[in-house]
């Protein structure tokens, strides 16, 4: 491997968070009946025009302000022709010579602590085709165009990209970017963000770029790295035996962990390419791009900066907790009820994120609000740590009650299961007079100076009461009892 | 007193509401005709017989309640380009042969919403793509002042049936002089507006950039009601004006004193039929007898009009009807074996010579290697010939010239000469390219075919085209003369 060089390019397809198609009024909501949400519009009936949805503007010019990049105050629309049975319209309507996002750039974090920045070179509009269904068909092909006309921005990276770890780091800032500005929902089971891998590697030091192949459509960062791993791996081998790599689009097989070349069929060579003459090119003002500057919410590295700043978080929970708007939301109504930010970030870093790790899940909005953990009951949990009313340890036990369901609310299920902290000191001290008494040896050696078996004492305590005493109040009560 | 079926729009509307007649009546009369003579002409592909006289009945009783609206009870026919909801819609074409209309154009709407009554969708090249009518899946139309001879196109069902007395009025479509040119074929009144004047919804595409509809008549009057109604901004056509639409009768009234009237020096060319040239110039001292002033003026890129048309428009025809596959509706293959099968044969089974050859040339022109060569350089020159016409504007107000070389030539005269039909178009492309209005009005006969003469106006002026062309009519009667075709069977 060191003997070649790795030079990647991506192009990733984030599908748009609007209500309707980029060039009709249908819906694009996901998982409708095959070809309910398509209307004439999107089915290509003759006679008919697209009319452009004005949201994807603000979308993407957002996009574009979150990357740094120029807004093209006029861009225009083109058509890409091909036929392919999901393709109505027999082109798809794009931008090519002109596009609404111009430069600009991010910077990923690596493994190693390192930054690297990667350019963007372009980012445009256009609309999404419909499905194929090859199986379950005997032989033909069923056409489901609901997703026909869904609008698309297609980001594409310089080839600066060196390693899959490089490119999987580039997808998720993208990923991280395009959610945190409502651009997408992010939802890659949905299809909502796909990534075409531009791959080639050349010899060190070499001029030209080697030949490249085009992997395309895949829709998760782990099969992103090992579809880029293959890749590499097998060019390498091909070109260490003499071969030749010939330019050509591949489909990752999940399955097999392998790419493989598409039908020639499915890859045309000349999209001839010219101005949509039924829609106007888009003009945007610089007013309307000041607009949409300001109405931009905090971005990741913003955040974090603010969550070391205000709170006095450490780096790697102020990255962590910022990764998402859903996650830092939380993460900061946590700290507010329960007053105190470092118990907030522990709590939902160690163990709400664990949990969720732990099942698969990830901190979205959806996740984070379909159990009663709610931020504001975590922050009472908090709170009532803080104010002695439970221990650190009967507030484990409340935590995973209000994940499972078992719990609704955190003050009423630790009344209802009387989980609150034995503070009385009688009660605790007839319970140690029990004990010392029961254990006359070790109380003798604690007199004579063996204070390590403070521990022993609390402990039989601690399990007396079921965990409920507060261990300083004890500790302070074996000392008067048996030192005073 | 004029036949029922010779009386203009205007006449029409004033007898209806006289009650000298119902719009029941008119509208049998009208159907009554087209059974009787449309076998000789083919000019209508579908005649609405039932859904039009209930439309009358309702005119008839809207009229006895006296809200009628603007066109109450008008028999018209539409070109079978433009989608009326529910009835077959063929664009003259195989591919859609089976295709009924899930939804109205807006201009459809519109004129139902002004009252009128649809008799039926009338016959045109296919896709709109001829200036003969020979392109029709559903077979030639005759031009009704001699039956051996074409009508124009491609709205030649709608000129045929005009001049026939088969209808009261007809929409058309205008990409390169498809409302015009049959126009003066068939010796009727017919108006190209500017582009986005009139909505694209719901009109089945040729090339986007280009198309537009507008109204064909018997007088620019009659083209001033309809457009009244056919006009005005759609949310639904990103290429539509947003400008309001001004009450076109009030502007038509006005004298042409003083009104600067060009005469293109590049379309009084070799090419052009003497008698034309006379009618034409002819016309000119008659408007300058009424005050006007004429003018020499000069568009020295308009030679270069049909070569960028022919780069342009099959450019965009030949996406625009990617989507007839085979896949959706419309016509498809017996027992295909594959897609790419199922593709080509549903395409070339489907699709007349003319259309899959501008699409091959489309194609061509887009393609890579060759794109800058022609695609961008047609668009170079349509920029030019826009500056010609913004340049001739500042001298004069209208330019007037001939709309065809010739008067209608003989079915299948230059069916094997693509480039001689290509020339039809000579002196109306160049205002599809410049997205201008312009109208053609009868002006005269030459061997007892009718002669069109053309006036082109600036961005939005149909008022004044209106207007120019109404106070010629005012003094000429070419526009009254009708054929004798279907008078020896009439009653």
């Amino acid at each position: 491997m060191q003997d070649w060089e790795v030079v990647i390019g991506l192009e990733i397809h984030t599908q748009l968070k609007t209500q309707s198609k980029i060039f009709s009024g249908a819906s694009t909501a996901f998982g409708a009946a095959p070809n309910t949400q398509a209307c004439a519009i999107d089915l290509g009936f003759p006679g008919v025009l697209p009319m452009v949805n004005e949201a994807v503007y603000a979308k993407a010019v957002a996009f574009g302000l979150g990357i740094g990049a120029d807004i093209n105050l006029v861009s225009v629309f083109d058509r890409k022709n091909y036929f392919y049975p999901d393709l109505p319209k027999g082109y798809q309507i794009t931008q090519l010579a002109s596009p609404i996002v111009v430069g600009g750039s991010v910077d990923i974090i690596l493994r190693d602590g390192s930054s690297k920045t990667i350019r963007v070179t372009r980012a445009h509009l256009e609309e999404d085709a419909g499905k194929s269904m090859h199986e379950d068909y005997h032989g033909q092909t069923g056409v489901d165009l609901n997703r026909a006309g869904t609008p698309l921005l297609e980001i594409v990276s310089e080839p600066e990209l060196s390693s899959a770890e490089e490119a999987v780091a580039y997808a998720r800032y993208i990923h991280q970017l395009v959610t945190y500005l409502g651009v997408s929902d992010g939802d890659m089971s949905q299809g909502s963000l796909r990534c075409d891998a531009n791959v080639s590697v050349r010899r060190p030091g070499a001029a030209a770029l080697g030949t490249r192949t085009e992997t395309k459509n895949v829709n998760s960062f782990r099969f992103l790295e090992r579809a880029i791993n293959f890749e590499i791996e097998r060019q390498i081998s091909v070109l260490e035996s003499g071969g030749r790599i010939r330019q050509e689009t591949r489909l990752y097989d999940p399955d097999k962990d392998e790419t493989r070349p598409m039908r020639s069929k499915e890859t045309a060579t000349d999209y001839r390419y010219f101005p949509e003459p039924d829609l106007l090119p888009i003009h945007i003002t610089a007013a309307y791009i000041d607009t949409i500057r300001q109405q931009m919410p905090e971005l990741p590295g913003a955040k974090a900066q603010r969550f070391i700043d205000q709170y006095d978080l450490s780096a790697a929970d102020a990255l962590a907790l910022a990764s998402s708007v859903a996650l830092a939301d939380y993460f900061e109504t946590v700290a507010r009820v329960g007053n105190d930010a470092k118990l907030a970030a522990n709590w939902v870093r160690v163990e709400l994120l664990g949990l969720m790790n732990r099942e698969s899940l990830s901190p979205s909005t959806a996740t984070l609000t379909a159990t009663p953990l709610t931020a504001e009951a975590l922050g009472t949990l908090i709170a009532r740590i803080k104010d002695g009313t439970i221990s650190g340890k009967i507030a484990k036990g409340v935590f995973v009650a209000l994940w499972t369901g078992a719990a609704t609310d955190t003050d009423s299920y630790i009344a209802d299961q009387g989980l609150t902290q034995v503070s009385d000191s009688s009660a605790l001290g007839a319970i140690l007079d029990t004990i010392i008494a029961n254990n006359p040896q070790q109380a003798e050696q604690f007199r004579a100076g063996k204070t390590k078996l403070m521990g022993f004492f609390v402990g039989q305590v601690m399990q007396q009461t079921g965990g409920k005493a507060n261990p300083q109040q004890v500790s302070e009560l074996v000392n008067a009892k048996l030192m005073g | 007193m004029t036949e029922l079926h010779r009386k203009t729009v205007r006449q029409l509307l004033t007898d209806l509401d006289n009650k000298v007649f119902s719009s029941v009546e008119l509208t049998r009369h009208y159907l009554d005709r087209i059974e009787r003579l449309d076998p000789s002409l083919n000019s209508y592909i579908t005649v609405l017989g039932a859904s039009a006289l209930a439309q009358a009945a309702a005119m008839d009783e809207a009229r006895r309640k006296g809200n009628q609206p603007l066109l109450a009870g008008i028999p018209i026919a539409h070109k079978d380009i433009i989608c009326t909801q529910g009835t077959k819609t063929t664009a003259g074409s195989r591919m859609l042969d089976n295709f009924i209309a899930p939804y109205s154009a807006t201009l459809a709407e519109r004129l139902d919403a002004a009252g009128v009554v649809t008799l039926g969708k009338t016959n045109m090249d296919e896709f709109a793509m001829g200036s003969s009518n020979e392109n029709s899946y559903y077979g030639a139309v005759h031009n009704p002042w001699h039956t051996d001879h074409v009508p124009g196109g491609s709205s030649g069902g709608a000129a045929a049936s005009m001049a026939a007395g088969l209808c009261a009025a007809a929409t058309g479509t205008d990409t390169g002089g498809s409302i015009r040119q049959p126009a003066a074929f068939c010796g009727i009144t017919g108006l190209k507006p500017t582009y986005g004047r009139v909505s694209r919804w719901g009109v089945i595409a040729y090339a986007s950039s280009l198309d537009q509809a507008g109204p064909m008549a018997r007088t620019a009057e009659d083209a001033a009601l309809l457009l009244q109604a056919m006009a005005g901004f759609d949310a639904r056509d990103a290429t539509s004006i947003d400008q309001p639409v001004p009450d076109y009768m009030a502007q038509i009234n006005r004298p042409v004193k003083g009104l600067k009237i060009g005469l293109c020096q590049e379309y009084f060319d070799p090419g052009l039929d003497p008698d034309i040239k006379a009618a034409v110039l002819d016309a000119a001292k008659t408007l300058e007898s009424r005050g006007a002033i004429i003018k020499d003026i000069s568009l020295p890129n308009s030679q270069h009009g049909i070569p960028a048309y022919y780069i342009i428009a099959p450019a965009e025809c030949s996406a625009n009807l990617s989507r007839y596959d085979g896949v959706r509706f419309g016509y498809r293959c017996a027992d295909p074996q594959s897609i790419e099968d199922l593709y080509k044969r549903s395409r070339s089974e489907g699709l007349g010579r003319e259309v899959k050859s501008r699409i091959m040339v489309g194609a061509f022109a887009l393609s890579s290697g060759y794109y800058e060569a022609y695609y961008r350089k047609a668009q170079q020159i349509r920029r030019l010939i826009s500056q010609d016409f913004a340049n001739a504007f500042t001298q004069v107000d209208y330019i007037l010239g001939p709309t065809t070389p010739s008067p209608a030539f003989k079915l299948g005269e230059k069916a094997g000469d693509q480039v001689a039909m290509y020339l039809q178009d000579i002196y109306t492309i160049a205002v599809n390219l410049a997205g201008l209005p312009a109208i053609s009005v009868p002006a005269g006969f030459t061997k007892g075919l009718p002669i069109g003469m053309q006036l082109i106006g600036r961005h939005l002026d149909e008022g004044g085209l209106l207007n120019v062309a109404h106070q010629y009519q005012l003094v000429t009667d070419w526009h009254n003369r009708s054929p004798n075709f279907g008078n020896q069977q009439d009653s």
